[in-house]
């Protein structure tokens, strides 16, 4: 018996936490800001500063090293010209911005506590029509066999041949971008891994004696299916479901990132990473790397945790990919 | 071994059958194509003209047949962007992928399969603690922000290699390695599992009961068991490849099939995006059907079902 | 029985005290705790018990092939052909394995390699141990397909574990095991899943190949009615040690430890009508935690104090009989 993943535990409910209560515990609106907010560092860096010289007004050749009497007063109010004083020439992080503030000056600790709202709002969604769809298709085909089975598994293996992120662009650009493109993508992603899994666990159930007498007894095919088989495969399909929601959200991220996600402003943690790349190279680093560390964290608790839940519910899974 | 053979032929030209068709569907859906060729000043006698060209005044049915026989021919029309033959820029860009895509397997073979025999032989050791850690990132980190990070301490802070473009030899590391982890991550636990079931087998006990050295067992017996079931979700990881080339192009600007559907999606450029997600689903299909070869050579149950 | 009358010097494994522990997180687990017998040249030795007193252990230990961490023989020998095989090196025990001593393993479903063909996994047994050519290689593997009856062996040598039945496959595990002239050989429960009629073809073939080259066997098994066709003595092993030990005939006709007793009651018998199988009463105690008296204690149903107190010394019922009991020679 493994030891519960405390860690990945706690992780996975500050997600959800920071999803549901999201308006109650973001410092700020992450969709507006003010751009003389705009690449504040995170709380914790401080500033570049140099020793400039106060001067009447800037000419052309000493701006690197001089600064007007107009703006040393706002910092120091005994100022005069000649004085030399340390002056920032990058913004210090300050508390009001924790993990500091993109291109339009909107804070990243909101956009990211927002971002987890998306992800949770699109992974239940999809779970939710994806996995349905999936475990129907999956009953049916290993409740009847023969061709209809036959037909369903060549439709999941033509699935998991076709380069569906490709088709995915295809459809956004063609109906355009919205949230519905996106769940409805991602559900033709997730469903022949529910199928596949719930067909197997069929053919096994079918032949137990508890169904049989369910037959002989006279229940409805439907009855059978929902009543007697279904409840036999929960334990497998909690373990699929949740190493489902990390592929869930890695796709949903990857999706916003090449620009055919959730739309803008909307902040999605992969067009978060999308928006701030092009600054990197300028040292504007916090940008990125927190809605990237976000997805990681979430991804990485959800593996521990699925692998976790698959070796307590069911060690038969163990090759389960 | 022929009738296996035949089945995945049949199902590789399904697949290519359900692209085209989708692809075809959303062409219409997206509006009447003359509208991508021709501009407002045309004529009625223009308009008329193109559609006949185009197979517009024919039945829905009869233009995905010439859609199809255009396809076969290699023939997807003009790209709108480009103004020159769709398959002219897909083979010009074609290579550049390959390579990536060649180069990042490699990467992720010799990464992953070492690794995975490494962690299950030595089961509990440092070694399997990095194969754990390295599978973690892989399986969890999305690629795009990998490469973004990578690029952020290579290139701009160390300036070891060139952040972007495809110029020295040395601008392939970046991209072939984030695009190669997922998949090394991928085999490392496929061939981890294998392997741990595989030791732990009767036949393993029994080849060493036989006097086979424990060396001779691992890389002999055990290995090319322990090869079936990454080559079963070989088909799989492939299909990853195919998504990872396009963000990964897309962030380190390689100049392949990849960028090119992204460049070709925001300039509605869609007779060159169907040429390449044909393409990518061909390159994809023929990969998937070799390792299909391969898994009947490895494993005799599929060669003598 | 005859056996029982040979000299001493026709020993050809000599197993002495040999104790096999593993480390676990609940603790020490002694799983073969202080064994001695004795295994003479032609005779065929029963290791019999319930599963997990340590009778597969005992197998293991003899190819040594304890899984090391996080098994390890702690103390004890093991005299094949006059070599203490505990004491010799990985490289030279690898050369021991197959030649001197061989192995054929329960379960014939899972037990071949499944991507080698079975001329291959013959082959690789002969080309260890023996430098010839490649030739006569694939002709000494065809004569030991042979000797095991398959049939048309020339034209199945090709053929892939997935292609034979399971009394097919037995067949070419025990091919593997005689292939290079073993002096000993150990069945581990070589027939449980094969039906009866397979099962009993097979072992009148291992007992033709034993007359014809003088192996020695050691059959590890917990069915009784193999060992009465099969053995010419037993070991009957209970939590990590041989409880009682002696002929076929001393054990059957007079079961001097009350677990021998209960084991044999338990034996279904064709020729009388029984009402309900006897079995025996509780679990064995875990081996991680052997109590400081006879392990079989809390089981007995004629237990006595001292039972608990102290373990029962090795007594001698007849010549060539022993037991491990306080009851005996009281």
């Amino acid at each position: 018996m493994r030891r519960l993943p405390l860690i990945p535990i706690f992780l996975l409910s500050l997600v959800v936490i920071a999803g549901i209560f999201a308006p109650w515990i973001a410092p700020h609106d992450p969709e507006k800001g003010e751009l003389r907010d705009r690449h504040i560092p995170p709380a914790w860096s401080g500033g570049e500063t140099a020793i400039k010289t106060v001067v009447e007004s800037l000419s052309i050749n000493d701006r690197g090293s001089s600064v007007t009497l107009k703006d040393a007063l706002e910092i120091d109010s005994t100022a005069q010209i000649g004085d030399q004083m340390e002056v920032y020439v990058t913004p210090a992080g300050s508390t009001k911005f924790l993990l500091g503030t993109d291109h339009l000056g909107r804070d990243v600790l909101s956009r990211v506590i927002y971002g987890a709202r998306i992800s949770l709002i699109i992974s239940i969604v999809t779970l939710g029509v994806g996995g349905s769809i999936g475990i129907v298709m999956g009953l049916v085909a290993g409740w009847y066999g023969g061709f209809v089975d036959e037909f369903l598994m060549r439709l999941v293996d033509v699935k998991l041949a076709i380069p569906l992120i490709l088709i995915a662009l295809v459809l956004v650009i063609t109906l355009g971008q919205s949230l519905w493109i996106i769940v409805t993508v991602l559900c033709l992603f997730i469903w022949p891994r529910f199928a596949r899994q719930v067909r197997g666990e069929v053919l096994q159930l079918k032949h137990m004696d508890y169904v049989s007498l369910a037959k002989v007894s006279g229940a409805s095919t439907a009855r059978i299916l929902f009543i007697h088989i279904f409840p036999g495969t929960i334990n497998t399909l909690i373990v699929v479901a949740t190493l489902q929601v990390g592929i869930v959200i890695l796709l949903e991220s990857t999706l916003s990132f090449l620009g055919a996600g959730v739309p803008p402003p909307t902040p999605a943690w992969g067009s978060m990473v999308s928006e701030g790349r092009d600054k990197l190279a300028g040292g504007v680093w916090w940008t990125t790397t927190f809605p990237g560390l976000a997805i990681m964290i979430t991804v990485v608790s959800l593996n521990l945790f699925g692998d976790w839940l698959r070796d307590t519910l069911d060690p038969r899974l163990r090759q389960l990919e | 071994m022929q009738k296996y053979l035949a089945r995945r032929f049949v199902l590789a030209f399904i697949t290519l059958l359900s692209v085209s068709l989708i692809i075809f569907i959303m062409s219409r859906v997206s509006g009447d194509p003359r509208h991508i060729y021709l501009d407002d000043y045309s004529t009625q006698e223009d308009w008329d003209r193109m559609g006949e060209v185009l197979g517009l005044d024919k039945p829905y049915y009869q233009q995905y047949g010439l859609f199809l026989k255009g396809a076969f021919r290699g023939d997807f029309g003009e790209s709108v962007r480009e103004a020159r033959p769709v398959t002219e820029v897909v083979i010009e860009r074609a290579p550049a992928t390959l390579l990536l895509g060649g180069v990042a397997f490699v990467f992720s073979i010799l990464i992953g399969v070492p690794l995975g025999i490494l962690s299950a032989v030595k089961r509990g050791s440092w070694m399997d603690t990095l194969g754990k850690l390295v599978a973690l990132i892989g399986q969890s980190a999305p690629p795009f922000w990998l490469g973004i990070m990578m690029i952020f301490l290579f290139a701009v802070k160390l300036g070891w290699v060139p952040p972007y473009g495809k110029q020295d030899w040395n601008s392939i590391i970046l991209p072939a390695i984030t695009l190669g982890w997922y998949y090394a991550a991928a085999n490392l636990r496929l061939v981890r599992s294998a392997m741990l079931d595989v030791l732990d087998s009767e036949y393993i006990k029994l080849a060493r009961a036989k006097g086979v050295s424990s060396r001779t067992v691992i890389l002999k017996h055990a290995f090319r068991n322990a090869l079936i079931p990454p080559l079963t979700f070989a088909g799989v990881t492939i299909g990853a490849l195919v998504t990872g080339s396009l963000v990964v192009e897309t962030v380190f600007a390689w100049p392949g099939l990849g960028r090119l559907a992204i460049e070709a999606l925001f300039a509605f450029d869609y007779p060159l995006l169907q040429g390449v997600v044909i393409t990518f689903t061909l390159l994809y299909v023929s990969a998937a059907f070799i390792v299909d070869v391969l898994y009947a050579y490895v494993d005799p149950r599929i060669r003598y079902a | 029985m005859a056996t029982s009358t040979r000299i001493q010097t026709d020993v050809v494994l000599k197993v002495e005290d040999l104790r096999t522990y593993f480390r676990t997180r609940w603790g020490t687990v002694k799983a073969v705790d202080g064994i001695s017998f004795d295994l003479r040249k032609g005779e065929t030795l029963g290791i019999v018990g319930e599963s997990g007193c340590g009778k597969s252990v005992t197998m293991l230990s003899l190819m040594r092939l304890i899984p090391i961490p996080p098994g390890r023989i702690v103390s004890g020998k093991i005299i094949l052909d006059g070599e203490d095989i505990v004491q010799v090196s990985e490289k030279e025990m690898s050369k021991i394995r197959g030649s001197k001593i061989a192995l054929i393993i329960q379960d014939p479903m899972t037990s071949l390699n499944p991507v080698f063909s079975i001329g291959d996994q013959v082959e690789e047994a002969i080309r260890i141990h023996q430098d010839i050519p490649k030739r006569q290689v694939m002709s000494r593997a065809l004569d030991v397909l042979r000797k095991v009856n398959i049939p048309a062996a020339e034209s199945r040598v090709k053929d892939y574990p997935h292609q034979m039945s399971g009394g097919m496959r037995q067949r070419v595990v025990g091919a593997i095991g005689i292939s290079c002239e073993p002096q000993v050989l150990i069945a581990d429960e070589p027939t449980t899943s094969l039906d009866v009629t397979i099962q009993a073809q097979y072992l009148k073939l291992l007992k033709d190949i034993q007359k014809d080259s003088d192996l020695s066997i050691i059959f590890i098994t917990h069915d009784f009615g193999i060992v009465a066709k099969m053995c010419d003595r037993v070991a009957v092993m209970y939590a990590g040690r041989i409880v009682e030990h002696g002929s076929v005939r001393d054990i059957f006709n007079n079961p001097s430890h009350p677990y021998t007793e209960a084991l044999l009651a338990s034996v279904p018998k064709m020729d009388q009508v029984v009402e309900r199988l006897f079995s025996i009463e509780g679990q064995p105690p875990p081996l991680h935690d052997l109590p400081v008296g006879c392990a079989f204690a809390d089981r007995c149903p004629v237990v006595m104090d001292k039972c608990r107190m102290e373990y029962p010394t090795q007594a001698t019922v007849s010549d060539g009989h022993t037991a491990s009991c306080w009851r005996v020679g009281e």
